[in-house]
């Protein structure tokens, strides 16, 4: 029954078969000078301006960044679920163990989507598709991919569904996504995301809808799958709370570049980019009392019309006349602090 | 303690669920189901509880929007329920309220002077007809917004802009009650911080009082004097900020607050985490006894009978209210404590004014004027323009 697709049925990763593509170096996920802009009637709207990262096995890396920062348009690209037109992907690579996603045959790219890389989003009542069952929706994972019939890929869902911890799975196996809590939906969701066993795991705010009780639940079973499966982990959040429980590393996007990437607790520890420390003084701590916030004044700009040199600079504390001329590309500090400012220094040394 | 402005007694609002051809009404959905509160002149109290807590409810039911199901609300010494008519257009005046979304509770239809301007059509004696211009500009001078702008349209404004302008058409009667209900949560956090400034500079400058709604126990507990918590239409525990994040005495206030994230990753696994098990019960249908005791880890027979009183109980230092048999203190997060600093007027911590100038997040539409444009030529200080409380300092780290 698998004649007829790409794919032969193949078991859990390292548990016997092999997939096509090896991790190099346990480098999984390598993200390269990735430009995304969008074509709309009020102009071209420049969403991701030459953004690089990688991803290891079993890391988790997270993208940090407010909304029109390009976070999830990154996300999409690398899921290549951007709708083109009007997205247009003019430069850059994404290369998963080494191959270009971003030239590969779309057939073949198909199949990457689900084994290899899979994504949560944050809506799941959106994500979710509302006139078919939710184990209808897991199985297809299985039929799709697996070439399995209905009945088999349908026992898979309620395993699945019972790893994801949601009660009476069997019975609920052929509800509908409506009859479920925003909680349990996102459990679904994860479930589908896992189904396949990939090695890229892409979480676009996956908590961001729910509650904070919920939101523990959640990052709690997140983090017990990726530590049980070695995922990489690609979590994007405006949340420096969720980001500091979880990540190894973290990226800091403004107006669609990086303009900090750094391990995670030299990021909080001393942030090298005036606008990663604005976010930091500017949040409340629930651990905190009688603290002043540090609002940083302005708004970010819109993305069809990016201010010329540095694209932070009409709203920093510390900005020069070398920074509406000159853009101050990524560049690493220290071995593994990378900071896009002329003043990081100065920054850090603050 | 400064005096009572406004006191709720035992507040139940229920909506009937109606089923069948004839509408029968075949149960209630219990969003408040006996609150009872103060609120003091000049404080914030704030309100947290998880979605469908019955929080916003609440709001709604002060503000008259809806009328409660029992219960009275006692303002400033009047009963707010028995008033009609004008005596109830009186008391508006008195009371107002900002909503969460900056995008659906402004008219699209109306300018921004006319959306400002429209409590004083309503009260007509507050401000003479001729002085309604200046009022509305003076107004959006107060809430950092360029009075120039009177003209445009709400969809010319981002969100932080556009809650600014509820602000503005909140305290445009000069009430002495401010309901928020969730004003930052819509926003980005850089600009969440500005919105939260901006209301405490306001209450500072005209004595408000907030009654602060959200779920966010980080921003609620920044800008609260009070804190009550929520849980199922049900107020659980109600204290001040210390007591309520430092002593929790109920167990659904020790796991919300072991489940806020903490933004420093070196405390990583030395938190204490209470996870809940499952989700919130639906209002239609609560759990008998003790609404928590289906999520509770302390929960116990009794629980499911007994429903506990919201009473004083100590809490080792005094004691404060709290609804639970098994009430007991336990310190979830370790805080500390940061001197409070003088309000710095030079600094402009809430970035007011920055709408004048800096560049309109959203699209323009026809006719933004060119101030929204970028002029590299012009140092970058210009685009922030601002009297008082702009120009960015480089901020002393507090460690």
């Amino acid at each position: 029954m698998s004649a007829t697709t790409v794919d032969t049925p193949q078991e859990k990763r390292g548990s016997g078969s092999k997939s096509k593509y090896v991790p190099q170096d346990g480098c999984l996920l390598e993200v390269d000078d990735l430009y995304v802009e969008f074509h709309t009637e009020e102009g071209v709207a420049k969403a991701i301006n030459g953004v690089s990262f990688d991803l290891s096995q079993g890391e988790t890396l997270a993208i940090l960044g407010e909304s029109g920062s390009g976070k999830s348009v990154t996300a999409q690209a690398i899921m290549g679920i951007l709708d083109m037109p009007p997205a247009k992907i003019p430069s850059g690579q994404v290369r998963y163990c080494g191959r270009d996603l971003l030239t590969m045959d779309p057939n073949e790219r198909r199949h990457t989507r689900g084994p290899e890389i899979s994504m949560i989003f944050q809506d799941a009542l959106s994500a979710l598709n509302p006139v078919f069952p939710v184990g209808w929706q897991i199985a297809e994972m299985f039929r799709q991919h697996r070439g399995m019939n209905k009945s088999d890929a349908l026992e898979r869902a309620v395993g699945l569904m019972e790893r994801v911890s949601i009660p009476a799975a069997r019975e609920r196996v052929k509800a509908y996504p409506h009859q479920f809590s925003g909680g349990m939906r996102q459990r679904i969701m994860i479930a589908m995301a896992i189904a396949l066993d990939p090695a890229v795991l892409i979480a676009d705010e996956p908590t961001t809808a729910l509650d904070v009780t919920v939101q523990a639940q959640i990052m709690q079973l997140l983090a017990d799958l990726q530590q049980e499966r070695q995922m990489g982990l690609i979590l994007i959040t405006h949340d420096l709370g969720v980001v500091a429980d979880v990540a190894d590393r973290a990226c800091v996007m403004y107006a669609g570049r990086l303009v900090e990437k750094s391990e995670i607790l030299d990021l909080y520890a001393a942030p090298a980019h005036p606008y990663t420390r604005g976010l930091i003084d500017s949040i409340p701590r629930v651990d905190q009392k009688g603290q002043t916030l540090a609002a940083i004044g302005g708004l970010p700009p819109n993305l069809t019309r990016i201010p010329p040199g540095c694209p932070f600079h009409p709203r920093c504390y510390l900005a020069r006349d070398i920074c509406s001329g000159e853009r101050p590309e990524l560049r690493e500090l220290v071995p593994g602090r990378f900071a896009a400012c002329h003043f990081s220094e100065e920054v850090l040394g603050a | 303690m400064p005096e009572v402005i406004l006191r709720a007694t035992d507040l139940v609002k229920h909506y009937p669920i109606k089923a069948g051809v004839l509408r029968h009404t075949v149960g209630h959905v219990k969003a408040v189901d006996g609150v009872s509160f103060d609120l003091h002149k000049g404080e914030t109290l704030g309100i947290v509880g998880e979605s469908g807590c019955g929080k916003s409810t609440l709001g709604r039911v002060l503000m008259r929007l809806e009328e409660p199901t029992s219960g009275s609300v006692d303002f400033d010494g009047v009963d707010m329920f028995q008033q009609s008519g004008s005596a109830m257009r009186r008391l508006r005046r008195d009371i107002q309220i900002i909503f969460q979304d900056p995008y659906t509770s402004l008219n699209p239809r109306k300018t921004v002077g006319d959306i400002i301007g429209e409590p004083f059509e309503i009260h007509r004696e507050v401000v003479p007809k001729g002085g309604r211009k200046k009022a509305v500009q003076d107004l959006l001078d107060v809430v950092g917004l360029n009075p120039e702008h009177i003209n445009r349209y709400p969809h010319q404004f981002s969100g932080g802009q556009r809650q600014r302008i509820g602000i503005a058409r909140g305290i445009a009667l000069r009430p002495k009650v401010l309901i928020c209900d969730e004003p930052v949560s819509a926003l980005d956090v850089s600009v969440q911080a500005q919105v939260v400034n901006l209301l405490e500079r306001l209450q500072r400058e005209m004595g408000l009082a907030y009654l602060f709604i959200a779920h966010d126990l980080s921003v609620v507990r920044h800008i609260s004097d009070r804190v009550g918590v929520m849980y199922l239409g049900k107020m659980v525990e109600l204290g001040t900020e210390d007591e309520v994040y430092q002593r929790p005495t109920h167990p659904y206030t020790q796991a919300l607050l072991s489940a806020v994230p903490v933004p420093d990753p070196t405390l990583r696994g030395k938190r204490e985490q209470i996870v809940l098990s499952g989700d919130v019960p639906s209002p239609a249908n609560p759990p008998s006894g003790c609404r928590f005791h289906t999520r509770c880890f302390k929960a116990q027979d009794v629980c499911s009978v007994e429903e506990p009183e919201f009473v004083q109980r100590p809490d080792g230092a005094g004691g404060h209210r709290s609804a639970c048999h098994f009430a007991e203190v336990r310190q979830i997060v370790p805080t500390s404590d940061i001197p409070t600093r003088e309000p710095d007027e030079g600094r402009g911590s809430d970035g007011a004014r920055i709408g004048a100038g800096a560049p309109p997040e959203d699209v323009p539409a026809p006719g933004v004027d060119e101030r929204g444009v970028i002029d590299p030529t012009r140092p970058a200080a210009d685009y922030q323009i601002g009297h008082d409380d702009v120009a960015p300092e480089p901020r002393d780290r507090q460690s």
